[in-house]
This record gives C-alpha cells, sequence and structure tokens, in this order.
C-alpha cells in the first residue's frame, strides 16, 4: 500500500504575527516553523496504518528550499521518503493543481491532508485535490479502519458524526480524533540520525494560474480594556450582559 | 449572469445558517445587478419562505439521492444548477457540509474559492473579500480575476436580513451524479444545540475540577439557552467529549456571546474563541492571561461566581 501525506509547513501557534512589503507578504523572520498540527494527526495515522497493514509513507509539501527542515522532521517520525514541489505556494488552487499532478503520476492508495493549515485556514486544498484527481472524499475525517482495500470512515458533521464506506483509493482531510493527541510521535535521535539518509526528492513545479492574489493583510484592532466586574456583583453582569452587550 | 446560493437544511428544516446564506447571496445581488437564485435539496420546510430573505427565484431540488448530503453528489448537482442557470457567484454555508464540498465545487466550476467569508466583498472589480487568516490573528484581503467564484459564508457572521420579494417557487428534478462513498449510520447529539451554530456558548476549563462538575456549566447555559463548550484539557482528560472543544484543534466558533469559566486562555484556545462578539472570563487567577482578550470579567472562584450568576440569571428572566 502507498500512501501519501502532504505536509504544511506553518508558523508555530504562539508566534507573533507580522507583515512586511507594505502588509503585503508576512514577516517569516524570526519565526519557528512546524508541521501543521492538523498533518501531524494524518502523519501519525499513516504511520500506524504502516505499522498494522503495512505501507510505504511518502510526505509531501509545495514550498521552496526553506520548507525542508519541515520535511525531514516528517521523515524523522518516521515516513519513507518526501517530495518536495519547488514552488512558492501562491493560493490553494495552486497547490492543489500540484499536488493533483504528483499523486496522477505516481499513484496512491490513499492520501492525508490536514482539514485546514493554520496559517490560511482556507480549507480547502483537500477537496480541491480529490475533484482535481476524481477521488473520493472524506473531510473532517475522525476515525479511519481498513480492512483490504475498504476502508471505513467516521467524519465529523454539524452536530454529531457520520460513518461513511469507501474502496480505494481514498482522500481523507484529517484532524484530531483520527488519532489523538497522546499518540502523536516525536521524533527520536535514531529517526532524526535516519532522516538524514531518507530520499528528499525535489521536483518541479507544473505550470498553473492563481485564482487569488492577496491584496494586502491586517491587523485586528486591539480590544478595550476587559471591564471588571465584583464577583459579589454579578447582577452588573446581567445588566451589562442585557443593555450593553445586548445578548440575552 | 446570476448568484446561486445552495440553501443547507438539516433533515429538511432550514436553520438560521440557511437564511443567513439567502440573505448575503441576495444582498451579493442586489450590488452586482443580478438575480439571486436560491436552491434547497429535499426540504420538508416550505421553501417559498426563503423569498423573505431576498431570493428572486426559488428551486426546489426533488429526488430521492439528494435526501442525504453526499459530497460528490451536492458538488456534481449544484455545478449543474449553477451551468444551467448562468450562475457566475455560488454561495454555500461555511458549515461542516458547506466546507466539505465547497472546494469541490470550485474545481468543477473553474471558480476561485473564498471559504471562512464574513462579510460582503469590498469591492467588486476584481472582487475582494477581508477574511480572517492566521487563526483569527489578522485579515487578509483577498481578490480575484477568476470569471467565477465560489463563497463560503460563516454561520452567525452577516446576520439574517429580511427582504420580501416575490419569486417564483419551482420543483426541479436533478440527475445524481454516483458517488464511490456510501453513508452507514449518521450518529447525533441529540437535545444540544450544535456548537457552530449556537449564539450564545458557556465554556468550562481545568478550572472546574473534574466532570462531575459539569452540572454547573450546563445549568447555566439551560438559564440562557446556550451551548456547552470545553478547552482542550478537558477533552484530552476525556472529561468532556471531543466535539465540545473549542480552540486550535478544535472547532472555531464564533457566538455572541461566549463565556469562559476556569480556563485560562491559552494562544491555542484563543485562536478558536476570539472571534465571539462578547467574551466573558470568570477566573480565580486575576493574571490569567484570559482577561486581555474579555469584554468582562471576574475574578473569584467559579464554585461561588456561577451558582450567584445562574440564580441573578433566572431572576432577571423571571422579571422580563
Amino acid at each position: 500500500m502507498k500512501i501519501l501525506v502532504c505536509i504544511s509547513h506553518v508558523p508555530d501557534t504562539t508566534s507573533k504575527i507580522t507583515f512586511r512589503n507594505e502588509n503585503k507578504e508576512f514577516e517569516d523572520g524570526g519565526v519557528t516553523f512546524v508541521i501543521n498540527p492538523y498533518d501531524e494527526f494524518c502523519l501519525t495515522k499513516a504511520m500506524m496504518l504502516k505499522e498494522s497493514n503495512g505501507a510505504t509513507v511518502t510526505v509531501l509539501n509545495v514550498g521552496p528550499a526553506s520548507t525542508e527542515p519541515t520535511l525531514r522532521k516528517a521523515l524523522a517520525i518516521g515516513a519513507d521518503d518526501a517530495v518536495r514541489i519547488d514552488a512558492e505556494a501562491k493560493d490553494s488552487f495552486f497547490v492543489a493543481k500540484q499536488i493533483a499532478s504528483h499523486i496522477d503520476n505516481t499513484g496512491y492508495d490513499m492520501v492525508f491532508l490536514g482539514r485546514e493549515s493554520f496559517d490560511y485556514n482556507g480549507g480547502a486544498v483537500p477537496g480541491m485535490v480529490a475533484e482535481l484527481t476524481n477521488t473520493s472524499f472524506v473531510n473532517a475525517c475522525i476515525g479511519l479502519e481498513l480492512n483490504g482495500t475498504e476502508a471505513t470512515l467516521v467524519r465529523e458533521i454539524d452536530g454529531g458524526k457520520e460513518t461513511l464506506q469507501s474502496s480505494l483509493p481514498i482522500i481523507v482531510a484529517g484532524q484530531k480524533g483520527l488519532v489523538e493527541e497522546k499518540d502523536l510521535r516525536i521524533p527520536s535521535m535514531r529517526g532524526i540520525m535516519m532522516a538524514r539518509k531518507k530520499a528528499l526528492n525535489v521536483v518541479p513545479a507544473i505550470d498553473s494560474e492563481n485564482k487569488m492574489a492577496v491584496e494586502f493583510f491586517e491587523l485586528p484592532v486591539a480590544k478595550a480594556a476587559c471591564k471588571m466586574i465584583s464577583p459579589d456583583n454579578v447582577e452588573e453582569l446581567v445588566e451589562l450582559l442585557h443593555k450593553e452587550a445586548k445578548v440575552i | 449572469m446570476s448568484v446561486l446560493v445552495y440553501v443547507e437544511n438539516w433533515e429538511g428544516s432550514f436553520k438560521k445558517a440557511s437564511y443567513e446564506a439567502v440573505s448575503y447571496a441576495a444582498q451579493l445581488a442586489q450590488q452586482k445587478g443580478e438575480d439571486c437564485i436560491a436552491i434547497t435539496t429535499e426540504a420538508s420546510d416550505d421553501v417559498s419562505v426563503l423569498a423573505n430573505y431576498g431570493a428572486t427565484k426559488v428551486y426546489h431540488i426533488k429526488g430521492e439521492t439528494f435526501k442525504a448530503f453526499n459530497n460528490q453528489i451536492f458538488a456534481s448537482l449544484i455545478n449543474d444548477v449553477a451551468n444551467e442557470m448562468n450562475a457566475t457567484t455560488i454561495v454555500v454555508s461555511n458549515t461542516n457540509n458547506g466546507k466539505n464540498m465547497a472546494p469541490m465545487i470550485a474545481i468543477k466550476s473553474d471558480a476561485a474559492l473564498i471559504t471562512n467569508v464574513l462579510d460582503l466583498p469590498v469591492s467588486l472589480s476584481p472582487l475582494t473579500i477581508k477574511r480572517k487568516v492566521f487563526s483569527n490573528k489578522a485579515f487578509v484581503h483577498y481578490s480575484t480575476q477568476a470569471s467565477k467564484v465560489v463563497l463560503a459564508i460563516t454561520p452567525n457572521s452577516f446576520g439574517v436580513n429580511e427582504s420580501k420579494t416575490e419569486a417564483q417557487v419551482e420543483d426541479k428534478a436533478m440527475n445524481a451524479a454516483s458517488s464511490g462513498l456510501s453513508s452507514i449510520s449518521i450518529d447525533k447529539a441529540t437535545g444540544k444545540i450544535p456548537l457552530p451554530e449556537a449564539e450564545l456558548v458557556i465554556s468550562g476549563g481545568r478550572g472546574l475540577k473534574g466532570p462531575e462538575n459539569w452540572n454547573m456549566i450546563e445549568d447555566l447555559a439551560s438559564a440562557i439557552g446556550a451551548g456547552t463548550a470545553c478547552s482542550k484539557p478537558v477533552a484530552d482528560m476525556g472529561w468532556r467529549p471531543h466535539s465540545e472543544h473549542v480552540g486550535q484543534t478544535g472547532l472555531a466558533i464564533n457566538p455572541e456571546l461566549y463565556i469562559a469559566i476556569g480556563i485560562s486562555g491559552a494562544i491555542q484556545h484563543l485562536a478558536g474563541v476570539s472571534a465571539s462578539k462578547n467574551i466573558v472570563v470568570i477566573n480565580s487567577d486575576a493574571e490569567a492571561p484570559f482577561f486581555k482578550a474579555a469584554d468582562y470579567g471576574i475574578v473569584g472562584d467559579a464554585f461561588e461566581v456561577v451558582p450567584k450568576l445562574i440564580a441573578a440569571i433566572k431572576k432577571y428572566k423571571a422579571a422580563n
């Protein structure tokens, strides 16, 4: 079985977000980058499937050379090889076209992507890749079991969950629940050493248009100071919620 | 040209998010000087109600295959209708199902896709939309030159706008695409307000000390008709189900009111809730970072403050 896990290279959650070039670009100087947390759930699930069912796990990123440490980390966690499609990830359409082209050329039984990336939060790439490769797609996946070439998958729905069945190949947009937080893997020293020897293939991007352009970024206006209310006067809070906030 | 809105229904019934999507599409259509065509599938509610929010044409799509959601079938359906109606703008709700199919519709119709939309475009030419990025820490203004666009509207953001039209309402049969996915079962939490659509949310954290104390959260929630949520440690410790976890790896919500009890306000938690319009923080630690993101704060022991707050709300509700 061949599994592909797509990895986004994103700023660590605690990063301070600032912009440069007249607020047209994200300022990545001094920012620590990590594997997109949703992708980490996917990678761990792929490792578990490799151990239980036997599989090769390839990790892929669309990005410039600066994203390679993130791919190396995924290799250290246990992926077998890595592919970097050499291009700036300009918009979700462009990225999806690159990933879909790689899938069409290589062929995978399962493709995992995080439900969304922590930076742009669009949640667009997984469904686009599924449509471009004409493959069954489960979004917001919180459970997956494999029985031969049949997969039983659980997805989140509004106010509950739905269990689905599909034959492979399948494209899965994963999140917490696919594996639990406690199952996430930290690279071992041995894993880090081995990762240095694993193949990281750099391939050129295919031609594709972008559908979207960033005009500029802006930071939210700072909130007014919090109104403090005495714990002995909760009636004041009720009054404020009614008269000022108008929510009750 | 026209604006097409797919109006989601839940077991046949419309909800606020349905009317919000129509309201959005109608106002956008008005700005563009186009028709607003609303379609829905196998509704049990009266579909002519969609005209109350500005739809100029309403099509009720009938067919056995459209009774339950399937991303391939619904994405094909919406793309087919959009082609037939010459719609160059497609609006869906940014719900679980909407987010699921929107990227598929965008590829089928060769359209640009903008998800998590909060408001009408900043400009129409080129189409420019402001939306949140970096987990609520910033906004981006996206523009597109694409001739078609798919917009997914975040529930509880744009609001519902009544503007009655004399809409033409028709039943319509459509062919269904095939799908490799089959639904086995659906599990729904009964009797609870699903979090993404809850306008008021009460949330508890580690400060509540254990799952046995959650009745306090539930009592407060039922006093004001709110949904309940929790912080990540609470879900990780198994005190509450993961479906209630709000924050960076859980759900992102934007209710009118978010009351956080015994939650310190780590940056990962704020990422999921800072879009709430009013935030109340109740915490015994005056230094809790959450107070910096709050509108109203009470420094105090939750076990003393919350029962008093429940009593005060009940008293207020009884008097009004």
